[in-house]
């Protein structure tokens, strides 16, 4: 419940921001047709097309209508591309989901059996070297790993890794082959997003199953005679693993961002390279409401995390 | 023991002295961590490599062969040049010989055997200035750019702003996360509540959006140092959450100490409680902190202006150099166009290894 005030706070401050550059959309349309035609004689219109966007209006009065429009589904209108802001977001609010997620089933895949090794073969040269690597990976930004990724498939392997599908199939309806020729792109930019939360993830699995490895339970069923395996599998892994899952909510805004510049970086048809046009273009509605979308992909996120955890680990109640 | 007695916050400190005292006599906190901090191998050869890299970027009119804007159109895109030795010139490079590619139409440059430009050390320039190496004839270790500026003098002075600018964000919001911090963990209260929920909301941005919609912002007609400050100050708006609740949790726990009620007793007031008392026992955890906070602000740095919201030229940054390589049909052509790219990764990965050296040197309890 707490998510609610929270979102409206969140509202109110991306409505601020997208409004705080200098002039409108409208200002640098004219400023374009004038330098374009040496006049501006479609002037007449933009005032009324002020009218109609509410550019007249007062700060808060252009708040309340949008964000009351907000909750009903209406995101307002494009300035850009003369068009409704719901039609042009929502297959990319579907990407940017498919991504996100994809990237975190491949980060925690990935991370816990590595941080598990990493553990039970502390210092060894196994560990040393997975230690570096993740330090390399925490600190690769996502759109260089995109950037030198696409220069070494293209050089090595002569395939252009530019979009989501290829140019056969873009604009195609969906078949399984598309879906197919889906799954042959969605594979770079799911480990370049989730490269970083993989290095960082792995470090905290290591470092509290080390924890937990060293307490009394874990030597008594060591004394017990059981199996090391058995140990490490289902004594000490249970408990180590509780905390990822309340990192699973933290790790989510460092996924959708990282999605958003590898998106403009490698030219995905997610939120990222069309929030990056609103925002230059002062389409203020359409930037507004994908900034609101992915704060509210975030929140929802989150709880997901709490109930997930709340699932796994009977200790924790929620009133 | 006078010094001991003197303020409650050494109490601790003098505590863990007295431990220690069997084993390596009498050393201070500072002089503790100190010691732990060296024995870390990765830690001290980062620390080392950081201090290095400062240099360079302080000294950039000197290190750097060329000035950071001296354009030469003829030689637009040069791929590196590789340096030779022999014992006739010294260090020296092939000359240059420019051919038009005759599919494309466009200058490539090849090199030009008969040539050679030996590097001079303390090289003085047209403009009478020296620089610890360079050349006479055209000398570009690793290529030059789209208007045939040295990338490698570009990247030293890129350093100035992409170092900087890291430091002096991270010290922004030091000072906005441990006021707040302070004053959420020592007051309580609806003021606590206040404050939480402010970064609550703050963290429930993704964040690269949000810098995005903040770089958008900033006034077309700003200067560079003006940009530079904006942009300092987007990035750590975003970052003192974390800060902050860190050094509440750890007043919060010291409020309630025998310390802080002597010195309550003692009549001493909030401010003196707060600066003398509270803070002083915050100051490793904050540099930690602050340590592994500059390389998120030096790629959000990087990444802004990859993507053109932030810093903006004349002015030089990693992540503005980085911008030229943006398209990947200019990648391929001119592949070392991505060299940019290294310092930073060097420069990053050198912070987390000494933010993870200082943290277990800090730790009091780590051996």
């Amino acid at each position: 419940m707490i998510a609610i005030p929270t979102l409206l706070a969140i509202s109110i401050i991306s409505f601020i921001i997208i409004q705080l550059p200098q002039g409108d959309y409208l200002d640098r349309e004219i400023q374009r047709l004038e330098e374009e035609f040496g006049d501006s004689s479609s002037l007449a219109q933009v005032e009324e097309l002020r009218e109609r966007y509410g550019l007249n209006d007062p700060m808060w009065k252009r708040y309340l209508i949008w964000i009351t429009g907000f909750v009903r589904g209406n995101f307002g209108e494009s300035f850009e591309y003369k068009r409704e802001v719901h039609e042009l977001i929502w297959d990319r609010i579907a990407f940017t989901l498919i991504i996100s997620v994809g990237s975190l089933i491949f980060t925690y895949v990935l991370a816990i059996p590595l941080g598990v090794y990493s553990a039970t073969h502390q210092y060894q040269w196994s560990d040393n070297f997975l230690t570096f690597l993740s330090f390399v990976g925490m600190s690769i930004p996502a759109f260089l790993l995109a950037l030198s990724l696409m220069v070494f498939a293209f050089e090595v392997f002569d395939i252009p890794l530019f979009g989501l599908f290829s140019a056969y199939y873009e604009g195609a309806p969906w078949t399984w082959g598309k879906l197919g020729d889906l799954f042959k792109h969605l594979w770079i930019p799911v480990i370049v997003v989730g490269i970083n939360g993989t290095a960082s993830l792995m470090r905290i699995m290591r470092g509290n199953l080390l924890d937990v490895l060293g307490q009394p339970f874990v030597q008594t069923a060591r004394a017990k005679g059981l199996k090391e395996i058995v140990v490490v599998s289902k004594h000490a892994v249970r408990i180590a693993i509780n905390p990822l899952i309340s990192i699973l909510g933290m790790s989510l805004p460092g996924i959708l961002s990282g999605s958003a510049i590898v998106s403009i970086v490698l030219g995905l048809p997610t939120v990222g390279p069309i929030l990056l046009n609103s925002l230059l273009n002062e389409d203020i509605y359409l930037a507004g409401t994908l900034i609101m979308m992915l704060s509210l992909l975030l929140v929802i996120g989150n709880l997901l995390a709490d109930i997930a955890l709340a699932w796994v680990d009977p200790r924790i109640r929620y009133e | 023991m006078n010094e001991i007695q003197s303020t409650p916050s050494q109490v601790i400190e003098g505590a863990q002295e007295i431990e220690t005292i069997g084993e390596i006599g009498q050393l201070s906190y500072r002089q503790l961590i100190w010691r732990r901090f060296r024995k870390n191998r990765m830690g001290v050869i980062a620390g080392a490599l950081l201090l290095l890299f400062y240099m360079l970027a302080i000294g950039a009119d000197f290190f750097a062969p060329y000035r950071s804007n001296e354009i030469n159109m003829r030689l637009r895109h040069v791929p590196p040049q590789r340096l030779h030795f022999s014992f006739q010139d010294g260090f020296y490079v092939h000359g240059l010989k420019s051919v038009r590619n005759p599919e494309s139409l466009e200058l490539e440059f090849t090199k030009d055997m008969t040539q050679r430009h030996a590097a001079q050390f303390f090289f003085k320039d047209a403009a009478g200035r020296r620089h610890l190496f360079s050349s006479a004839g055209p000398m570009f270790l690793l290529g030059t750019d789209r208007m045939g500026r040295d990338l490698l003098s570009r990247i030293m002075y890129g350093a100035r702003v992409s170092m900087t600018l890291g430091l002096v964000g991270v010290f922004l919001s030091i000072v906005l996360g441990s006021i707040l911090g302070t004053i959420s963990g020592y007051y309580g209260g609806w003021i606590d509540n206040l404050i939480q929920r402010v970064i609550e909301i703050l963290s429930a941005f993704p964040d690269i959006p949000l810098w995005m919609a903040l770089g958008a912002a900033l006034p077309p007609g700003w200067s560079s140092i003006q940009i530079y400050f904006g942009i300092t100050i987007i990035l750590s708006i975003i970052r003192w959450g974390g800060l902050a609740r860190q050094v509440r949790g750890k007043v919060l726990a010291y409020r309630e100490s025998d310390f802080v009620m002597a010195a309550r007793a003692a009549g001493a007031g909030q401010w003196h409680i707060i600066t003398k008392h509270l803070l002083p026992g915050c100051y490793s955890h904050i540099i930690v902190i602050a340590t592994l906070a500059i390389p998120g602000m030096i790629l959000g740095e990087t990444a802004l202006s990859f993507l053109g919201l932030g810093i903006r030229p004349p002015m030089t940054s990693w992540g503005v150099l980085l911008e030229e390589a943006q398209r990947v049909t200019v990648l391929l052509h001119y592949p070392w166009l991505i060299f940019p790219a290294l310092p930073v990764l060097v420069v990053v990965i050198a912070f987390n290894f000494l933010g993870d050296a200082l943290r277990d040197a800090a730790d009091p309890y780590s051996d």
